[in-house]
Parts: structure tokens; sequence; C-alpha cells
């Protein structure tokens, strides 16, 4: 039903369904929130978004009241906006006012609320609570000093993610964000995917940082220090720059890197292409031999911690692929090394990520040769704009370079693993040559692209009806699982990825992404598909100098012990 | 845990509703809620474990440690507030190294908050293992702890 309610003397159009918060925003208004989190079911705990109700004279909780027939209100009355002041104020009394050193500085809902209702000084003093940081995971820092308690960390984590290892505990002023028996997130059920850092107002949670140990590398005239980043990057940073939304840097970013000190920059978009030509012989070795399927992709370390922990029982149809990550990791300290006439010792290896769950996955015990890991230090998207800025990298100011040969160059099958759906399709187009000998006539998949959240298609190659699903956001892919644990079998291949999107809607991407800037994101991963000529992984010319030169052939000896690894069911609190 | 397996079997629904009940009946078989029991729990009425420790500690009445051998119990009634109980559980906390509501690493004591225990004219008054202490200070519970371990000594 199609209604007019009244916002600060004007009719505006509304319809049932709507919360009173979606028709101010729809009309030029903006009214501020904290526990609201969109997509979510409302809590209305904050009562941040208060506006006055004309004919009751109450204020009510705009983003959790729907908008009814005749309903007028005032958004900004001064008796509004005092009451918001006033939660803001209340919001202050506990906190550890320490702006100047936090890494959300300038980049903090806090701050921006108390700095657009002009709060200039501390009215309201409340005890401050002391609890410990939790410095436990490998991925995620939680400072509960710093927690406001909005709960947009235990909704997204619950519902979007599927994992709920946090919840509020306790009660009154005692209240704090915690896990089950309040123990280090390493021992619960988190997946280290950093949602909970992605919808976090304020600088209660964030990702483990590693800079120092870098610059050290990078100082150190022993060390190579190398570089890779991940597929998303070179399309997600434009926002954490200022620049044009979706816009693709990769040039620039090259020389930036340079600019800071890396020796070599590689591109994971090339292990991309390896994972394709490792994983593609797997699932045609699968299907020929009639071994456990569907596959599933292994490439997201959420997921993979997931599935160890929720559904043990798929594990062996995960994918015994490392991830691009990994696999270049691996690939850097052996035959780059050898090539180079280095120890891998000699070696410190990063790697850009658009992931938080990937600092985890570095450290995982399989991820290591003879006791060194395949890759020394993570950066996230955010990260990596930070420590461009340290070494006072001018983005707007530099001309275009190329990455480092080999391991640089990738086809735009390669690339695609920025997307959801990026795997699957890179890895249709070289499965189909491999069953062929033919290429496919249409490269593009459009069934798996796109941002919903599970997408099916059933591909024919040669005589051989392919079914595949794809699923990103955690939660959305319980579904899917329970029905492969319960006998579905029209499916061969599933991809998995942990975070809404793929890789560019990651844990560790710009703050505030929104779904516009995801979009964009993902159109221009598909124009670069569009617009450049390799589009297929078993082309690339570095992959195929790669197998001559040094792991012969895919799945062979070398592969097994580079490029492949095993999972282990995981005793966590679930 | 066959033990629990009983307890869910009165709960046959198992709907996130026997939730409180169902934490109840354990604490009161086993003293205590632990995490075995918590995880149990989260599996049979298919919830987080954390949401369920979430509910638990919204709540004074359950515990997350079993008891000590010796388990005090300070009342914080309005009688013994006035007459200082706050000093009394803030000095047994120090001398214990344990916050209200946890047991020490030995096993030996556990502490826990009460509402009024219907001894005002005591207070401020502690129970240990339900025995009386009337008007304690910080020297009358040094030698009632002192004595407690003497006792262990002893045995
Ligand atoms: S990192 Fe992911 S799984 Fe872990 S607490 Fe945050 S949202 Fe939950
Ligand atoms: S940690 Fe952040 S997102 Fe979670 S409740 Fe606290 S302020 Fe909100
Ligand atoms: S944003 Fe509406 S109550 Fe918090």
């Amino acid at each position: 039903m199609d209604f007019t309610i009244n916002i600060n003397n004007n009719d505006c159009k509304a319809s049932t369904g709507d919360t009173i918060l979606e028709v101010i925003n729809r009309n030029g208004l903006k009214v501020p929130t904290l526990c609201h989190l969109k997509n979510s079911m409302p809590t209305g705990a904050c009562r941040m978004c208060v506006v006055e109700d004309v004919d009751s004279g109450k204020l009510i909780t705009s983003c959790s009241y729907p908008a009814s027939p005749g309903l007028r209100i005032k958004t900004h009355s001064q008796r509004v906006v005092e009451s918001r002041k006033t939660i803001i104020e209340l919001l202050l009394s506990n906190h550890p006012d320490d702006c100047l050193y936090c890494v959300r500085n300038k980049n903090c809902e806090l701050q921006n609320l108390s700095e657009e209702h002009h709060v200039r000084e501390r009215r309201i003093r409340g005890k401050k609570n002391h609890e410990n940081m939790d410095l436990s995971s490998a991925s995620i820092v939680r400072d509960p000093e710093k927690c406001i308690l909005c709960g947009r960390c235990v909704t997204v984590c619950e519902d979007v993610m599927g994992v709920a290892c946090i919840d509020f505990l306790n009660r009154g002023n005692k209240t704090i964000i915690g896990t089950s028996f309040n123990e280090g997130l390493n021992t619960s059920s988190c997946i280290n995917c950093g949602q909970c850092i992605m919808v976090c107002p304020t600088g209660a949670l964030t990702e483990k940082n590693h800079f120092a140990e870098i610059q050290q590398a990078i100082e150190d005239p022993k060390k190579r220090v190398v570089v890779q980043y991940a597929p998303s990057i070179s399309v997600s940073m434009a926002e954490e720059l200022g620049m044009e939304t979706g816009k693709d840097i990769n040039g620039i970013l090259n020389a930036a890197l340079r600019k800071v000190g890396f020796d070599n920059i590689f591109d994971s978009s090339f292990s991309a292409d390896l994972t394709i030509i490792e994983e593609s012989a797997e699932l045609i070795g699968r299907i020929q031999n009639g071994e456990t399927l569907p596959m599933i992709t292994s490439c997201c370390p959420g997921w993979v911690k997931y599935a160890e922990e929720f559904y043990p029982e798929l594990i062996p149809n995960l994918s015994s692929c490392k991830s691009p990550q990994q696999m270049l990791g691996a690939i850097i300290k052996s035959y780059f090394a050898e090539k180079e006439g280095l120890s891998p010792e000699d070696i410190y290896s990063v790697s850009i990520m658009p992931c938080t769950a990937k600092k985890f996955e570095a450290q995982r015990e399989e991820m290591t040769q003879a006791g060194i890991s395949d890759v020394d230090a993570v950066l996230t998207t955010r990260e990596l704009t930070k420590f461009l800025k340290l070494y006072g990298v001018d983005m707007f100011n530099i001309s275009p370079e190329l990455t480092d040969s080999p391991m640089g160059f990738r086809s735009t099958a390669g690339k695609l693993f920025g997307a959801s759906g990026g795997v699957m399709e890179a890895a249709i187009r070289t499965a189909y040559f491999k069953i062929t000998g033919k290429e496919l006539v249409n490269f593009q998949i459009p069934q798996i692209r796109g941002l919903q959240n599970r997408k099916e298609a059933h591909i024919k190659i040669g005589d051989f009806d392919l079914g595949v699903a794809v699923v990103n956001g955690m939660a959305n892919a319980k579904d899917l699982l329970d029905e492969i644990k319960n006998g579905r079998n029209d499916i061969h291949f599933v991809e998995v990825m942990a975070c809404p999107g793929g890789c560019i809607g990651g844990g560790g991407q710009h703050i505030g992404t929104s779904d516009e800037e995801l979009k964009a994101r993902m159109r221009t991963l598909y124009s670069i598909d569009e617009n450049e000529t390799l589009k297929v992984s078993h082309k690339n010319p570095e992959i195929i100098e790669l197998y001559n030169e040094f792991l012969k052939e895919p799945l062979g000896h070398k592969s097994h012990e580079l490029l492949h690894t095993t999972y282990n069911k995981r005793e966590v609190l679930i | 845990m066959e033990k629990l397996t009983e307890i869910f079997n009165d709960y046959s629904d198992s709907s996130r509703d026997s939730l409180i009940p169902i934490l109840q009946d354990i604490q009161t078989q086993e003293g205590y809620l632990s995490k075995e029991s918590i995880v149990e729990v989260g599996s049979h009425l298919n919830m987080p474990s954390s949401k369920i420790y979430g509910v638990a500690t919204f709540y004074n009445q359950f515990k997350f440690q079993p008891n000590g051998k010796y388990h005090i119990q300070v009342c914080r009634g309005t009688a013994c507030h006035v007459l200082g109980s706050a000093t009394v559980l803030q000095e047994l906390e120090k001398q214990l190294k344990i916050k209200a509501g946890q047991t020490t690493r030995d096993q030996l004591f556990s502490l826990e908050i009460v509402a009024c225990i219907g001894a005002c004219g005591l207070a401020p008054v502690i129970s240990v293992n339900g025995e009386f202490h009337a008007n304690v200070d910080a020297g009358k519970l040094k030698n009632i702890l002192e004595n407690c371990k003497k006792m262990e000594d002893v045995e």
C-alpha cells in the first residue's frame, strides 16, 4: 500500500514495510544511526536515530519504527538534536578519548557524530571500563575499552557469516562483547573474516598489524623483499585513496610498491592462474576416477576454517589446492629463489590482501616448508594505504609501471578471482579446454556473475553436464552445504567465498564499502576481462614456462609438495 | 556426556525456550556450568555457545567454576552495605586474588556475593560453608582464611 507521511512539514511517499528511516533517507535527509545495520533486523538499541512524533510528542527510533499513513515527524527539531547529543555524550563518558592514537582517527563514526553534534566538552564523566585487549587472534584485535556496544559486530557475525562466536556478555554497566567463556578469539569459532571490523563504528575492532617487521625487512640489505597483491586490490583501493570508485590502479600500484622499496612485484592473479591449472586437473581427476564430489574451492581461508569447524564431514570435498596467496608464496621461496640463487631464508615475502583471514592462513603450520613460512607478512587493503602514506608515496603523481616477470603476468581469468563466481568461471574455461581440446565459444558465464547470494548453473562440456554452484557470504552457504551433506548429487563443483560479493567485499577492504561500490569493483573486473585478450589461465605464457622449467605437470610431485595441502577438523568452542 | 542426556530428556521439545531451565538443572546437578556442558547444550538446542554464555552471564545465579572446598558468601544486603561490606568484599578479593564468582586455582576457596542472608544484626557478615562470621574486618578475615588453610594442613 502506498501512502504519505509528513516529514518536517513536507509530505513524502511511503509504502507498507518501509521504516521511517528509509523514507527519510529517500528524501534528501540523513538521520544518524549507530546500531542499525542494513539488511538485518533492527535492534533499536542505541536510540541515535530518534525523531519526534509530532502528534504524540514522543521520540521514536526511526530505524525500527514502521512508516504508517498520516504519521507526522520532525527529524531535526531542537529537542531531537539535543537528545541525540546527549546519547553521544553518554557514549563518550567512558570512552578512552585517545583519538589521536587510534587507528580509526578521522575514520570513526563516534568521532564524526560528536563533531556533527558540536560536542565541545566532556559534560558527563563515567567510570572507564578497564577490559584487556584481545590480541590472541592472528587476524583480529579487539579493544573492549573502545566498544560502544552497538552490537553490529554481533549481528554481522551471526547473520552474514553464520559463525556467531561473539555476543553480549554480562549485564548492565558490566556488559561487554565477548566470546564463549570470554576467552581469546583464537579459541573460538571465529573464522577471521574481518566483517566485524568492517561494521565497527570505532577502533574497538581492527586487524593485527605487522608494519614494523616489514619496515625492518625493507631496511635489511641482506633481505630480498618481494610483494604480491591479490586480484581485487587494484580495483578496490580507489575509495581509500579518494579516487573514483571502481577505478583500476594496477600500474600505479606497481610503481608505488617500488617506491616503497619492494624489490620484486608479483601478482597473485598469476598464481590464481596456477591454482586454476591445478584445481581443474584435480576436478577432472575426481570426476573421471569417481572420487569425492562435489569438489569445493579452498581459496578462501575464512571458508576453510569454517569447514574445519562446522562441516568437518565435508573436508574430503575441499580441493587440496592451496590458495593463490600460498601458492605464490611457495613458488617464490622455491622456483624464484632457485632462479635468483637465493636461499629461502633470504627472502621476505609480503602479500597484500583484501582479507584479514589471509593473515591467519599465512601462519598455518601447513603453509610452511622446512619451518619457513611461504608468506611472511600480510597487509590488508586498508593497511596498504596507510603503509604507502608512511612512505610518502603520492598516488596522484606517479606513472604506471609493470609487474616483474616471471610471476607478474596473468590472464583475465586469474583477475576474475576477485569477485564471487570468478574462480568458478576461470576453472570452467580451463576445464572445458582440457576435456574437449577446444576453447569455449563464449567465455563469459553470466549465470554465475553478480552479487546474488547463491548462483547455480549447468554447463555442457562435451557430453558431460557439469553442475556448478557459487555462494558468497558465509551464512548463505549453509543451505547448499546441508543439501550436499544430505546427498544432493547434480553439482560437481562449488565455489565458496566467505565475504559478501567475494574478495571485493573482503574484511580487509575500505571501511564503509557500499553495495554500489561493490558493484563498481565487480564491473571493473568484468570490463578488464572484456577488454583484454588473454582470457584463459592455461594460455598464460609464464604459467606454461613455470611448468616446463620447474613443476613439470599439474598434480605432479613438485606440485604436491608445494601447492597442495591438507585440512583437519578443529576443536573450538562452537 | 551421559549425565546431561537425562536432563535433556525432561525437555523433549529441544526448543530454545528451555534454555534457562536446562541451565538451572545442570547447575543443580553439577554445581556449576562447565565449558563442556555449555557446548553440549549448544549442540542439543542448535545454539552457538557464545549465545548461551551470553544468556548465562546475564543472570547472577549461574556459576562457571565449581565451588572451592571453602565456599565464602559475602552478604551485600543493605545493613551489611551500610557497615562496610564493600570493603569486606574488596579485602577478600585481594587476599584470595580472585573476583567474586571465581574459585582459587588450588580449588580451596570460592567467593560469592549474596543478597541479605538474614543476619543483619551481625553485619557485616560472611558465611563460610554455611557458618556465619560476624562483624568481620580485614584482620578477622585474615584469621578466618588462615584457619581454613591450617585445617587443610592438619588433614
Ligand atoms: S572475524 Fe568474522 S567470524 Fe570472527 S568475530 Fe569477526 S565477524 Fe565473527
Ligand atoms: S566492537 Fe565495535 S561493532 Fe562491536 S559492539 Fe563494540 S563498537 Fe559495536
Ligand atoms: S540506529 Fe536506530 S536505535 Fe540504533
